[in-house]
């Protein structure tokens, strides 16, 4: 990510300290993730020591300190999805594309997260790909639907 | 826009507004809540948009997309005005027929209305739908009246006229008075009166104040707040500056959690829009009265709804919470008195202030006044969010509102107050729901996430999800929720996996007391309640799973097996084809066999298995019928 793109956000937000969250947040929908060399330049620009950002980055579950894949699998495991099966959804996405909730495959095509709630619980179980939801999910449905993936 | 300098202005806009609206023109409201936008709302008010246009009806026939209603079991739901013609499940092949039949012909376009499972009948309107019929909507009842990004909609219908009787009619310490008279209690959880919050930031002697909506809704299963910041954006926003007003604060925040973008978008826009106005900023309607309002946008922390921790986060830090020595509504945000409700109580501000305190003491218990929203879900018939008068029983809300259980099963168990909340068994579903009633009954009010469950769930499994949850969600400052909530994580694991010992309840009971007693914040301190709920209604059901490694519900997978009851099996070779660890052994005629040991108990074999064989079962703590023998697997033609 270049610098004058990061400025540009800093700026946005006055360059405050106590805009840090706003401006990771804007960093992290910007790039989908977060660099070192923008939390160093974020640290510099608002003077604010690097264990600081780095708290942050850790401790609020938007943020991602490695890159994500093409495609961004999320699994709702709320409440209500899970009375209805989530559980099962995730196991068979974790079984096709290899890897468990939180990481990203080796191709970079798929990343998996977990969510708490999409608020669509009439559909549940639901997941989200890239921003769309597929409710009333299967196992066989969401294998299937995995496969339309490039 | 020019500025409203003075309620008059307001007062005269509106009737300009209204009077170049006709009352009588169709228009047709489309549902674009998050439910029926997975649902394909967005085609639906596109295909009506393109049909209108088509059809050369624009200057007469007005769309808008609006928030949710709640009736997202049936989603996308369109509501065509003024006959109130509530459409269900509309998708955009439907618009061409809805145009040509209800705009033009004035004719109802029967299979699209509600049927009513019981009697058959179709309702009409959307108030005749049992779905609705026993509600009473109060504050969601706009929802399906205003484009949620236009303020005109939000005046058209007696919008800012609370605040500009608050502002030129009423005192502030009468405007307090009011709120205190109302006994309105915070809805996002503990239900504290919101008037005594008030006034104690009121009376504070520090003389910078705040005043903040908690939109952090991170409860799983819950979308009320939602509902309402996406819905009707200004009802919130009202509430706040008449909250503003009432404590002497010039400043108000939004926290929002980060998982509803759409939510931060409406909320902007209804900010710009009120400061254009004048309603918002510098001097409202010549009152003399500054506020300004910012947004803040939550980064994913569940911890972050608690409000010593959203006011931490606020400040730009990690949102970690802190003791209370003092309330935050004395030393909060920037240690400078402020008051933070939830959006629900915010939105109910305005009602209480245009209709009085009288009115809204008419409806609830004795100590519950006004309505809820609930977010009902789980294993129900009609998911959606439901707002009803304080004082209806549970069993109401789930059996005339919701429509019972799908599917012909029992019900179990109903979950109230989120991840810190409890369950409620059958026999005390005559309880009313109140805030001081379901405490009692081991549970809590919450912020209103109502989830039920039927007989195949699995209370234990419940428990464990819960503790899950909030152990993933510890902010790890203090030490009996960081490590007592893991612990109990663990057992709780292990007694679904089958591993549960003799003295693991008493263990669990142990550490609940510690986290209630020592935590430092709301989380910690109610974190073990889906345990000691779960543990005082279904006893039996943690025994059987310590005692006979046996899952009452069938759910565990680690104790269950599936079984394909030969005298039922059609050898049709679905299953076998569909199992994915190639575990299912059989032909054509040949009566399949599950291995044992090749299977995963996925469950995949179960739900591709005909309705109409059922031939497969689970089973728990029973032993697997051993496979027949070769040569009575044949099947031969029955003549």
């Amino acid at each position: 990510m270049e610098s004058e793109k990061i400025d540009q956000i800093i700026d946005k937000h006055h360059g405050e300290a106590s805009s840090l969250l706003q401006i990771l947040l804007d960093i992290q929908s910007e790039n989908s993730w977060l660099p070192k060399e923008v939390l160093v330049r974020v640290s510099q620009k608002l003077d604010v020591p690097l264990t600081r950002i780095q708290h942050i980055a850790t401790f609020y579950k938007a943020f991602s300190l490695v890159p994500k894949g093409r495609h961004k699998v999320h699994i709702c495991m709320g409440t209500a999805c899970h009375v209805r099966g989530a559980t099962r959804i995730l196991d068979t996405v974790e079984e096709a594309t290899g890897i468990k909730a939180g990481e990203t495959d080796l191709d970079m095509k798929f990343s998996l997260e977990t969510v708490n709630c999409l608020g669509c619980c009439a559909l549940g179980p639901v997941m989200n790909v890239d921003g769309k939801v597929l409710g009333k999910m299967s196992p066989v449905k969401t294998a299937e639907a995995l496969k339309t993936y490039e | 826009m020019a500025r409203l300098n003075t309620p008059e202005e307001l007062e005269n806009f509106r009737q300009a507004l209204l009077s170049q609206r006709n009352p009588d023109n169709p228009c047709i409201s489309i549902c674009a809540g998050a439910g029926c936008v997975a649902s394909g709302a967005d085609d639906v008010i596109a295909a009506f948009n393109k049909e209108i246009e088509k059809e050369g009806l624009t200057t007469t026939v007005g769309t808008k997309g609006t928030g949710c209603p709640g009736f997202c079991e049936r989603g996308p739901v369109v509501v065509i005005y003024p006959e109130e013609i509530c459409y269900l499940q509309v998708k955009a092949e439907d618009v061409p027929e809805i145009i040509e039949q209800t705009i033009k012909a004035n004719k109802v376009v029967e299979r699209l209305l509600y049927e009513d499972p019981v009697t058959g009948e179709k309702a009409v309107k959307e108030s005749d739908i049992s779905f609705y019929k026993s509600q009473e909507r109060t504050v969601l009842c706009n929802n399906i009246k205003i484009d949620s990004r236009s303020i005109d909609d939000y005046l058209a219908i007696g919008g800012y006229s609370a605040l500009a009787k608050a502002l030129s009619e009423m005192t502030d310490p009468e405007v307090l008075e009011e709120v205190k008279k109302s006994n309105l209690r915070g809805r996002g959880g503990a239900g504290f009166p919101a008037g005594r919050k008030w006034e104690g930031s009121r009376n504070a002697p520090e003389p910078i104040k705040y005043v903040i909506v908690n939109a952090d809704e991170g409860d799983p299963g819950a979308f009320m707040d939602r509902a309402l910041l996406e819905g009707n954006p200004h009802s919130i926003l009202e509430g706040l500056i008449i909250g503003g007003y009432a404590i002497n604060a010039n400043e108000g925040y939004f926290y929002v959690r980060q998982e509803y973008p759409l939510a931060v978008e409406n909320i902007n826009f209804a900010i710009e829009q009120a400061e254009d106005y004048g309603l918002l900023g510098k001097n409202i309607m010549g009152s003399g009265f500054d506020f300004k309002v910012i947004v803040h946008q939550g980064a994913g922390a569940f911890v972050c709804g608690e409000s010593t921790a959203l006011m931490t986060s606020l400040e730009g830090k990690v949102g970690e919470p802190r003791p209370k020595y003092t309330r935050s509504n004395i030393k909060g945000l920037w240690n400078r008195p402020s008051v933070l409700n939830n959006v629900e109580t915010w939105a109910n501000v305005p009602l209480i202030i245009n209709k009085g305190a009288d009115w809204f003491t008419s409806v609830g218990t004795e100590s519950s006044k006004g309505t809820k929203i609930f977010s009902l879900v789980g294993k129900i018939t009609n998911t959606g969010l439901v707002e009803v008068p304080m004082g209806m029983t549970l069993r109401d809300i789930i059996y005339k509102i919701g429509g019972g259980i799908p599917g012909g099963k029992k019900f179990k168990a109903v979950q109230t107050g989120g991840p810190s909340g409890g369950c409620i068994p059958e026999d005390k579903l005559d309880l009313e729901v109140g805030f001081d009633e379901l405490t009692k009954a081991g549970s809590m009010m919450g912020s209103g996430g109502m989830i039920v469950m039927d007989e195949d769930t699995c209370m234990v499994d419940v428990a464990r999800y819960f503790i899950e949850f909030l152990t993933d969600e510890s902010c790890g400052k203090c030490v009996p929720c960081r490590e007592g909530l893991r612990q109990m994580h663990r057992i709780l694991t292990n007694i679904t996996r089958g591993k549960g010992k003799e003295g693991d309840i008493e263990l669990l009971e142990a550490l609940s007391e510690t986290a209630v007693e020592a935590s430092l914040c709301a989380l910690g301190k109610s974190a073990p309640n889906p345990f000691l709920s779960t543990l005082r209604y279904f006893r039996d059901e943690y025994e059987a799973h310590i005692k006979a490694q046996r899952c009452p519900a069938l759910y565990c997978k680690e104790l269950i097996a599936y079984f394909i009851d030969p005298s039922k099996c059609q050898a049709c070779m679905i299953c076998a084809r569909s199992c994915p660890s190639e575990a299912i052994d059989g032909g054509k005629k040949k009566i399949h066999i599950i291995d044992q040991k090749k299977c995963t108990n996925c469950g995949t074999c179960l739900e591709v298995c005909p309705p109409r064989f059922g031939a497969i079962k689970k089973l728990s703590g029973e032993p697997v019928p051993g496979p027949l023998p070769e040569e009575e697997r044949m099947i031969t033609k029955k003549s």
